[in-house]
């Protein structure tokens, strides 16, 4: 079954913890900076989000990709990279809308979230659980009950 | 290799700037973080300088884990000649600035000299730029830190800065990145400002290797899970330290108007619980999963819609308890204040007690205090007194001095109610039943604290058994243990092996909340180890790692002694003895401590330490350790 990323942000502290192991994961070092992941911030604010690859149904990525290269994949929910068919032009990189294409200078190539492979290394150490790795079908049903049982509660007083 | 971080000396005076290396064998001896910056202190610093001269020396780090796999790897140090104490200067904060350090190239930063005019320090990826600070200074610490990514155009930018009070010189001014962030303790801010350095800003992409990344990361998630499901961990996840305040305050353990009582009555509307109607979530420092702070808008009329982060245990006790302040609301605005003005906030807090209870016994006046009634629980006044030391304005002025300076304009009967050692304010806890943690704020390297020896578990009533699997290990210990947290036998050898545990996490660039600080099932010096095989590559025994946090101790006592300091230094004020405990808990009650046992236990633990009866270092010690031959000017 497909599944997907989704993030809840109001439970995100900021930690970046996301970014770290993102990083060791892919590349073997400790580098935010090639993380497919970021948490971005309003430190004033105290507002929190972490961004990643929205695995989209349309991808713009796919969309301007001259040689093909990027596609989503069958039985998955993911948008992959074909390293075969990559000349690393970037135009992905620019059409993403959010930001979630990026560049990995020290090995030249364009880099994206790729779920790990089924187990997103993000979210296990989410402790928080601003990440979570769940059946993109039913996705949305966790916050269809916490909207739910805010209006029951108001419907409740009604009667 | 994971070990090619640098050193950059600095010299503000010449504009020079010197990177170099940092030779295995320091880090072999003293890994990273406060361990090399004692080294380096050590050896960078000629003894009795001015605290606020060029000549005065400011170390920043990292810890040599800081920004890899190995949980809450985020404290930066910073240590110089304290212009609070004159003694040592030594001052840990989390956040993200060591991290971002090191992903820019560096580990070590030496401050020598000082700027003509204010400056900032711009470290990128292996360069360093003593840039223009003018429009900077006056900026408080969070405008200061937005105004430098506005300038060099990078939101991702992360900086330490110093507040107004920094400029100002106040000897207690810290050093502030984020919102709450505090490098608090011994004024290390006034050193920054005494050299007109307003902030250093760090960004970096220059990742770190690891010895081993697959292994690291699974040992990572291990630990996480560990300390994220221990007891201690899901309360701090809820509340941070502010859960400590019900506990040592029902128990009798807090310092109330100034010292006068143990307990604050009452209380129960700054418990941390109050929390959950200003909080708008919580906050974590760089990988940790603890999350210990809140992010906080303030609803309350007078500061509405401040927002802030915290408060810290500490901050319910400079703010509430110490001043006898019952007002959550004020709470949450005093820790803003020191926070962006640049003040320590327990320093703040204890000094604001002291002025209190003069005012109260007549020692000082209206006359001294430009007006302002300083009465014990009122808010609006301890606000503003908050404000008056930051810019040094009336009565602050002489508090800013802090205690040392502070006694030079204050009648003399003045001296005896301030709750100091070595010229250092405590906190808020009351030692007095507490043997244990007496001993640790009167020994303490850095003057009355908490985070450099307190045994806080010996609160707990820890079964013999289990005391005796902590404290055995890695250095074995077969002497005297009691779960009683009044007793004073065995206590020595406890002070001595939290020191060496804070000393190691420090070296670690680890947060002490991962350790046997406040929960005796978290990692100690095994995990650490096993956290140096894997990200630095560097094998070492838990019996090695004990004698590296042994050697940077000596070091700091070296310091100290070179300073000036001697055993009466390692000592605490008259009340301790006289003045038994009115309140708490029937163990609590009517306690005082004991000179001659206190006595006893200092040689006690100068014996372990290798130590002679004027708490020297011996000989034989320094040569065990391989310092006999300090400073010897290796970088």
């Amino acid at each position: 079954m497909a599944k997907i990323v989704i993030i809840d942000q109001k439970a995100c502290t900021g930690c970046r913890q996301c970014e770290l192991v993102c990083s060791v994961k892919h590349t073997g070092t400790a580098d935010p900076s090639r993380s497919r992941i970021n948490v971005i911030k309003w430190e004033a604010e105290g507002f929190y989000l972490p961004m990643l690859c929205q695995q989209c149904l349309e991808p713009a990525c796919a969309a301007v990709c001259p040689k093909g290269a990027l596609s989503r994949e069958k039985g998955s929910d993911r948008v992959v990279i074909n390293r075969d068919l990559c000349i690393g032009c970037k135009m992905c990189v620019m059409a993403c809308p959010f930001g979630a294409m990026g560049v990995d200078v020290k090995e030249a190539r364009v880099i994206k979230c790729d779920q790990c492979d089924g187990d997103p290394t993000c979210v296990s150490f989410c402790e928080a659980g601003a990440l979570k790795f769940v059946d993109a079908e039913t996705a949305n049903l966790a916050k269809k009950r916490a909207a739910g049982a805010r209006f029951s509660q108001l419907m409740r007083n009604l009667v | 290799m994971a070990l090619k971080r640098k050193l950059a000396v600095i010299n503000l005076s010449t504009g020079e700037i010197k990177v170099q290396e940092i030779p295995r064998e320091l880090r072999e001896k003293y890994l990273g973080g406060r361990g090399l910056d004692i080294y380096l202190l050590y050896n960078y610093l000629k003894p009795g300088v001015d605290p606020l001269g060029p000549e005065n020396v400011c170390c920043i780090s990292a810890g040599i884990l800081g920004g890899t796999p190995a949980s809450a790897s985020a404290r930066t140090h910073i240590m110089g000649k304290s212009p609070l104490t004159g003694y040592l200067g030594s001052t840990n904060m989390g956040g993200f600035f060591a991290p971002e350090l090191r992903y820019a190239g560096f580990d070590h930063l030496v401050l020598l000299g000082a700027s003509k005019k204010p400056v900032y320090l711009w470290i990128n990826n292996g360069k360093i730029e003593i840039r223009d600070g003018s429009r900077l200074w006056g900026l408080d610490t969070f405008e200061t830190q937005e105004a430098i990514r506005d300038e060099l155009g990078d939101p991702e930018i992360k900086a330490l800065a110093i507040g107004p009070a920094g400029e100002k010189l106040v000897r207690f001014a810290n050093v502030v990145t984020g919102h709450k962030n505090a490098a608090g303790r011994t004024g290390m801010g006034a050193l920054l400002g005494s050299k007109k350095v307003k902030a250093v800003a760090v960004r970096g992409t220059m990742g770190i290797d690891l010895a081993k990344p697959e292994e690291a990361l699974k040992y990572d998630k291990e630990m996480c899970k560990r300390i994220a499901g221990t007891k201690f961990g899901q309360i701090m996840q809820r509340y941070g330290t502010a859960f400590i305040y019900g506990v040592t305050n029902s128990t009798g353990l807090v310092r109330v108007n100034n010292f006068q009582k143990n307990q604050l009555t009452e209380s129960e509307a700054i418990e941390c619980e109050n929390m959950d109607e200003h909080s708008v979530g919580t906050s974590g420092c760089f990988g940790c999963q603890l999350h210990c702070r809140h992010r906080y808008v303030i609803k309350d009329d007078r500061w509405g819609g401040t927002f802030g982060e915290g408060p810290e245990y500490t901050s319910q006790g400079a703010f509430g308890a110490e001043v006898g302040c019952t007002d959550f609301a004020a709470i949450l605005y005093g820790n803003h204040l020191v926070n962006k003005l640049g003040i320590d906030t327990l320093e703040t807090g204890s000094l604001m007690g002291w002025a209190m209870e003069l005012y109260e016994r007549g020692i000082i006046t209206k006359k001294d205090t430009g007006g302002l009634e300083l009465k014990f629980g009122d808010a609006d006044t301890m606000i503003k007194l908050v404000q008056q030391i930051a810019n040094r304005e009336g009565i602050g002025d002489i508090l800013a001095e802090g205690y040392n300076g502070a006694m030079k304009r204050l009648p003399a009967e003045a001296a005896k109610y301030c709750i100091q050692v070595k010229g250092m304010s405590n906190l808020h806890s009351d030692e007095r039943p507490t043997p244990a943690l007496a001993l640790n704020i009167a020994t303490a390297t850095r003057g009355s604290d908490h985070l450099r020896s307190r045994p806080a578990i010996d609160l707990y009533h820890l079964p013999e058994p289990v005391l005796r699997k902590i404290y055995n290990s890695p250095i074995p210990y077969d002497g005297p243990l009691s779960s009683s947290y009044t007793d004073y036998e065995g206590k020595p050898w406890q002070v001595v092996w939290h020191e060496m545990c804070y000393m190691a996490v420090d070296c670690l660039g680890v947060c002490k909340f991962h350790t046997v600080f406040l929960s005796p099932t978290m990692p100690a010096f095994d995990e650490f180890c096993e956290w140096l095989r894997l990200i630095p590559g560097i094998e070492m025994t838990p019996q090695k790692l004990w004698e590296v946090a042994e050697r940077a101790y000596n070091l700091e006592r070296l310091f100290n002694n070179r300073e000036g300091a001697t055993r009466q230094d390692d000592w605490l004020v008259d009340r301790y003895f006289d003045e038994p405990t009115p309140l708490g808990f029937d163990e609590v009650r009517g306690k005082t401590i004991d000179r001659k046992k206190l006595k006893a236990m200092i040689d006690e633990y100068y014996q372990f330490h290798g130590w002679d009866q004027k708490g020297r270092p011996k000989a034989e010690t320094l040569k065990r350790l391989g310092i006999e031959n300090e400073p010897s000017h290796a970088v």
